[in-house]
């Protein structure tokens, strides 16, 4: 049955049939009339006011990347619309599913430099998978069926659809039919019987396999797939940063990190592996360093949903193309059940040099100024397992990450492609609405923490009970830690004058500590988790401190140095 | 370096080619010509695009342009693989004309398409090489404008669009 109501109504009941069940937005004047429609639908669909457009999106991404679903947020046009582009990109790239919808000036209006207009369609367009104008109401629920069949299909990633004002008000029909397939788009390939069996032939007569794992484990529900596969083929796995948490990190195959601040044997032994079997990755330069010198003595065997990431940037020489859920299992029947202790030797032995020669300084130093990982280290004895672990970008980003022990999938949540600062504070937000009943805790810098701190209000108004972790250094340290190996030391703009954090997350009604001394630690992160409600626990962290192991810009992952 | 014709089938819907378009303009790749146009399926155009590039960066452009959510199907072809053709328009003013453009045209098959008081307008239509010469040899007549298309192209493959669209 067809019924006609306003454009903004049907905006509303189609997010409500797309079973968005919170959304995160700011209102402004060419968004007004769906604003006016959410009134009345408070009790189906729940919104979120941010303090900034992009706190609403990055919200919206960190409640995806935990939920599994797509993230939605609202804005209106011009300074609203331009307010998100920083999060469709990060989205984009990091394969987060979210539809973001933008109000737009009347169709009448449009390239005209009408108030708060602004091209959002041309802007948006090298930064989303999709986005459409919708200039006539009938045309909303079609359009944003296809929004969500996109965002969260194949390869999933940023959908904006622009609505313009009078379609809002107009009257249209509504019927709702979500989209299941369009001729243009294909979201699944079956999986080739030849490229498995080439890969299975290759992996029986590896004598050194390696794995690399990626999100795609994650956004492919592949996580039961890939445990059984290294159960039965004895490979040792390495994983992204983003690919975190698929793979428990106390499996017997699991042998740490990939890339620039990744662990030791990881990156190492890449070049000395005979089989490399990437699952769900995309071989980005964090990952690889030098392309010239990465893998070249490996065959390389990529199963793999995206056909463009296929020999983009490490040619396969058995590309399995399409849904490692599938695939992984293929491969798992296909292969031969063996054990690789030797080669698993090998790691272990690196990973023994890499915990004297990095680990003991960053988890029991001799100085007297707290360390980065001291903090994550108690993170690690207070937290549940499935606690989600927030970070944003620089020297904390790669420390939490090193030492946050990942037990769980979906626990993980951070800008990685971008590296977005300003990125973890909405984000965690979005992850603890999501579920008010697990842990979420935010570590951030003092840098990052202050490009998005206005959503500490947010904190406050939704009484989430993010766990907000600052490392402060009074630096903006990844930065300064290249200035110091690469620049002879010339601190150029990176040293910071900080507020008083204490009394700034006090002013917003967040109970707050800020600890310097090593004594002090623990006991804070244990008040910190036992606190109900939101907490801020600042702690004065070593001023020049460096992240290792690292591999240098230009550098091949053999020449990763542990100082 | 090579040069490729990509052809690009899709659906025809605003700002296609800007998504297209843009793929070039991030690798900074300048394209060399570019033609649009309604395919015999009504609502399908397709789009043909010439460009110079390595055969590994073309065939990256043609995954990524693949993976823009309308273009129903891309791929792409050396020179052998397709039957193409330009066309050129030379506009001559007649204060120059002598009795030799008519071996000129004769030779060339080219031909008048227009003639007005002050100017004639000869078309031909051929490879870049062909409108070329052409041209060199009118810039003796006091050439006033010269305007080449795009590649229009078909692939000597025997697949026919309906096989993507379906």
């Amino acid at each position: 049955m067809e019924t006609k109501m306003r454009g903004a109504d049907i905006v509303i009941r189609s997010l409500i049939a797309e079973q968005a069940e919170l959304i995160f937005g700011y209102p402004g004047g060419a968004i007004m009339p769906v604003y006016d429609a959410l009134y009345d639908y408070q009790d189906q669909i729940k919104h979120v006011l941010t303090r900034h457009e992009q706190g609403a999106i990055h919200a919206a991404q960190g409640y995806a990347r935990i939920s599994g679903k797509v993230g939605v947020c609202l804005a209106t046009s011009g300074p609203g619309a331009t307010n998100l582009i920083t999060g469709l990109a990060d989205a984009q790239i990091d394969s987060t599913p979210l539809v973001c919808i933008t109000g737009q000036v009347a169709a009448h209006l449009l390239g005209t430099d009408a108030f708060q207009e602004t091209d959002v369609m041309g802007i948006s367009m090298p930064a989303t998978k999709w986005n459409f104008q919708v200039r006539r109401a009938a045309d909303i629920a079609p359009a944003i069926a296809k929004g969500f069949f996109i965002a969260r299909s194949g390869r999933p990633g940023a959908v904006l659809i622009d609505i313009t004002k009078n379609a809002q008000v107009e009257l249209g029909e509504f019927n709702y039919q979500p989209c299941q397939e369009f001729r243009s788009y294909k979201t699944h390939y079956p999986i080739a019987d030849t490229s498995i069996l080439q890969a299975a032939a290759l992996l029986n007569g590896a004598e050194r396999p390696y794995l690399l794992f990626g999100q795609g484990v994650i956004l492919g529900k592949a996580e039961a797939e890939l445990k059984f596969f290294l159960d039965k083929s004895g490979i040792p796995a390495a994983s992204t940063l983003l690919g975190s948490g698929a793979l428990s990190q106390e499996h017997p195959n699991y042998v740490g990190k990939l890339g620039m601040h990744g662990n030791y044997a990881p990156n190492l032994l890449t070049n000395q592996c005979d089989v490399l079997v990437a699952v769900g990755m995309r071989f980005d330069d964090r990952v690889t360093g030098d392309l010239s010198r990465y893998a070249k003595q490996a065959k390389v065997i990529h199963l793999e949903l995206d056909p463009s990431e296929i020999n983009k940037n490490v040619k396969a020489d058995v590309a399995v193309l399409g849904d490692c859920k599938e695939s992984l299992a293929k491969l798992t029947e296909a292969i031969a059940a063996k054990k690789h202790e030797a080669w698993m030797a090998k790691f272990r032995a690196l990973e023994q040099q890499e915990n004297e020669a990095v680990v003991q300084h960053d988890l029991k130093p001799t100085k007297v100024g707290l360390t980065m990982g001291e903090a994550i280290h108690h993170i690690n004895r207070y937290k549940a397992d499935d606690a989600v672990l927030v970070t944003d970008v620089g020297q904390h980003q790669m420390i939490a990450w090193r030492y946050f022990n990942y037990k769980k999938t979906r626990t993980q949540v951070t800008s990685g492609g971008l590296g977005t600062m300003g990125f973890a504070l909405p984000a965690a937000l979005g992850a603890q609405l999501h579920d008010y009943s697990r842990q979420v805790v935010c570590v951030v810098g003092d840098g990052g923490i202050q490009m998005t701190i206005q959503e500490l209000g947010t904190i406050m108004q939704t009484k989430a009970p993010v766990k907000i972790v600052l490392l402060n250094n009074n630096y903006l340290g990844m930065v300064r830690q290249w200035q110091q190996m690469f620049f002879d030391k010339r601190y150029s703009f990176t040293e910071l004058d900080n507020p008083n954090f204490i009394l700034l997350a006090e002013a917003y009604g967040i109970k707050a500590k800020k600890v310097s001394d090593r004594a002090d630690l623990a006991e804070a992160v244990e008040d910190m988790f036992i606190h109900d409600g939101p907490f801020f626990l600042e702690v004065v962290v070593e001023k020049e401190d460096n992240v290792f192991p690292m591999i240098a810009t230009g550098c091949s992952v053999e020449e990763v140095r542990l100082n | 370096m090579k040069r490729y014709t990509i052809f690009v089938i899709t659906e025809n819907f605003i700002g296609i080619l800007n998504r297209i378009t843009i793929i070039f303009t991030r690798r900074g790749i300048n394209i060399d010509a570019l033609t649009a146009s309604e395919s015999r399926i009504p609502g399908v155009h397709r789009i043909t695009i010439e460009v110079t590039v390595t055969e590994e960066t073309v065939i990256q452009l043609v995954n990524q342009i693949e993976k823009i959510i309308d273009v129903i199907k891309a791929f792409h072809h050396e020179d052998t693989g397709v039957v193409y053709q330009e066309l050129a328009l030379y506009k001559i003013p007649v204060s120059r004309l002598d009795g030799g453009l008519e071996k000129i045209i004769r030779d060339h098959h080219a031909k008048i398409i227009a003639a007005e008081p002050d100017f004639v307008v000869l078309e031909l239509t051929g490879h870049k090489e062909k409108t070329r010469e052409l041209l060199e040899i009118l810039k003796g007549y006091g050439i006033l404008e010269f305007a080449r298309s795009g590649r229009v192209a078909v692939a000597k493959r025997m697949l026919t669009i309906d096989s993507f669209v379906n």
